[in-house]
């Protein structure tokens, strides 16, 4: 099995949660080799994860570069391009960094190429088995991976569970001196922070979620009516917000809010990952959807087959009879 | 600007139930409602407007078979001036790392400012556009969603990152970039739209016509390969309420009043 690297993401000195992820999909690829961790950036910050991570990776790849401070992927794909020994699999996590560095890394270190992945079957030779997801989740797929030239891997947010990893002591390898001057036809601006919306959903106990399935924007009310007997507010997934029917403040998912209500009525959702990332906290979660091979059914505590246009209506009704019948 | 818009036709998610054939190899293709992959649309979309602002023209490029020309001939109703069909049996079975070089090659054929792919497609792989920008050495940026031409030789980029938030960017031409779905409102097109395109001949190249060697893409170049489908098991599943419409909305009720949803 080729030597493994772990891609760490940082933040203010403190390593993110997908590095534990990382080192656990590592282990489950090659459970007795070693994982190497790599970081790049600039500074006291860079130093701190590093030492942070000698406690779980055997050795802590040290890339410090004043040009790397901002996570630039163009300019982390050249300096890991001089850097990582050819022939390695490299594991970064599939979010919207990993979305900009890996597939171009695998080109250049002229590696196979897997995203996405959120579970790992074992190898055959130079083959790698993993898992992968179709068809916005309705369907997982085995991929083969011919990893004899390495590998660049992507590894999905929140799969991989960290396991406890026995307590190593590792050794930061400073690899700064390798690098060298960088540059890059991308330069980082700034980074324009979400506005805030009329509602927020990240505060609701109780949320009606709706997803393609209102079908139009006049289909709203639906939503709204149950949301308002219910003293809970309407939420949406990725479509809703790009047909323009609702502001981006309403969005759950991992490009919008992460929401922790106790309960969560899916409407109309599928259930692709990035939108199940913005559910937190472990709520009841509810569907209700037309086709009963959607994704949302399988993380749902109850489902419900059926035309959110037409049940809606008549929860509401139900719910309204009840309220008139107690406040008697 | 000449625009460069790297598409493909798909299974339309939002229409079918995909399921899974009896060998367990492949979904079950029978009366599949096929489209164009929605992020290509937008980036269709964006590439149109860009044009309409600093002039240009928009070329659409698939790698398929004669079924995907209804995508391209979609898009030139849309406005797209040209559309080419990059087909050869030779391509069949491509990995990601296969359509990028095929890609690759049609595009050092032309003379290209601006390339866009949509984010991902129902692979959901999001590879193509970031190993294409890889292989022609041009700068590439993800999940793009908003474009302002800057000059003759840059743009400014946002990109979707975390939380609602963007990542803004300055990027020089020519580059590589994927769009994200809502970037802009995808245009109508109306069956009129489509009939008057319908006989615009299609340009149709061969890995020959590219100067590709057929041993390094197609299942031969491959080295990411499907060997099954599985329907998958994420969670314990829920517990489906089968009972009449009434029958649910009372269990609901009930239930949701128990975990405090109903106050």
């Amino acid at each position: 099995m080729p030597r493994i690297f772990a891609y760490v993401v940082h933040k203010g000195g403190v390593a993110d949660d997908s590095a534990a992820e990382l080192l656990a999909a590592a282990c489950k690829i090659d459970p007795t080799g070693s994982v190497t961790a790599v970081v790049t950036g600039f500074g006291p910050n860079l130093d701190r994860v590093c030492e942070s991570l000698r406690a779980s990776f055997g050795e802590v790849w040290k890339i410090a570069n004043q040009s790397l401070d901002y996570p630039n992927a163009e300019l982390i794909r050249k300096a890991l391009v001089k850097v990582l020994p050819s022939g390695c699999l490299v594991l970064i996590p599939h979010d919207h960094f990993g979305i900009d560095l890996a597939p171009g890394l695998a080109v250049k270190l002229n590696g196979a190429f897997v995203s996405d992945v959120p579970d790992v079957n074992g190898s055959e030779g130079s083959n790698l088995k993993v898992v992968r997801q179709e068809f916005g989740g309705q369907l997982s797929a085995h991929v083969c991976c011919d990893i004899s030239s390495g590998a660049v891997i992507t590894v999905r947010p929140g799969a991989f569970k960290p396991a406890g990893n026995n307590p190593v002591v590792g050794l930061v390898v400073d690899k700064s001196f390798d690098v060298g001057p960088l540059s890059a036809g991308r330069r980082y601006l700034e980074t324009v922070v979400a506005e805030a919306g009329d509602v927020d959903i990240t505060r609701q106990h109780v949320l009606v979620s709706i997803g393609r399935g209102i079908q139009e924007k006049n289909n709203i009310g639906i939503a709204q009516e149950l949301a308002d007997v219910l003293g809970a507010a309407v939420s949406c997934s990725r479509p809703v917000v790009d047909a323009k029917w609702l502001e981006k403040s309403r969005q759950v998912g991992s490009s919008g809010k992460t929401v922790k209500p106790k309960v969560y009525l899916a409407c109309g959702i599928s259930g692709a990952f990035q939108h199940l990332a913005g559910i937190k906290g472990n709520p009841f979660i509810v569907a209700i959807n037309k086709n009963p091979k959607a994704p949302i059914f399988q993380v749902a505590d109850i489902g419900i087959v059926d035309d959110l246009l037409e049940f809606l209506p008549e929860l509401t009704n139900k719910i309204r009879e009840m309220q008139s019948v107690s406040a008697k | 600007m000449e625009i460069l818009v790297c598409a493909r036709r798909v299974p339309d998610t939002s229409e079918n139930e995909i399921a899974l054939n009896s060998a367990g190899n492949d979904i079950e293709r029978d009366e599949l409602v096929y489209s164009i992959n929605e992020p290509d649309n937008y980036a269709v979309e964006e590439a149109l407007q860009i044009v309409a602002r600093v002039g240009g023209s928009v070329t659409v490029v698939t790698v398929g078979s004669e079924d995907d020309e209804e995508i391209l001939r979609r898009e030139m109703a849309m406005g797209a001036s040209h559309g080419v069909l990059l087909s050869d049996d030779a391509f069949i079975g491509s990995d990601g790392r296969g359509i990028a070089a095929i890609l690759k090659s049609f595009v050092a054929k032309g003379n290209y400012d601006l390339i866009l792919t949509g984010v991902q497609a129902e692979d959901g792989a999001a590879q193509v556009g970031g190993m294409l920008a890889a292989m022609l050495d041009y700068p590439f940026a993800s999940l793009v969603n908003s474009i302002e031409v800057l000059d003759a030789r840059k743009l400014k980029i946002g990109r979707e990152i975390e939380g609602g938030n963007r990542e803004i960017n300055e990027i020089d031409l020519p580059c590589v970039l994927s769009i994200q779905t809502g970037i802009n409102e995808p245009r109508y097109v109306g069956m009129r739209g489509i009939r008057a395109v319908a006989s615009v001949p299609i340009p149709t190249h061969a890995a020959s016509d590219l100067g590709l060697d057929p041993g390094t893409v197609g299942d031969a170049g491959a080295k990411v390969k499907r060997v099954d489908y599985f329907v998958p098991v994420l969670g314990k599943g829920a517990e489906m309420l089968s009972g009449s419409r009434e029958e649910n909305i009372d269990k609901l009720v009930e239930l949701m009043a128990a975990k405090g949803g109903l106050n």
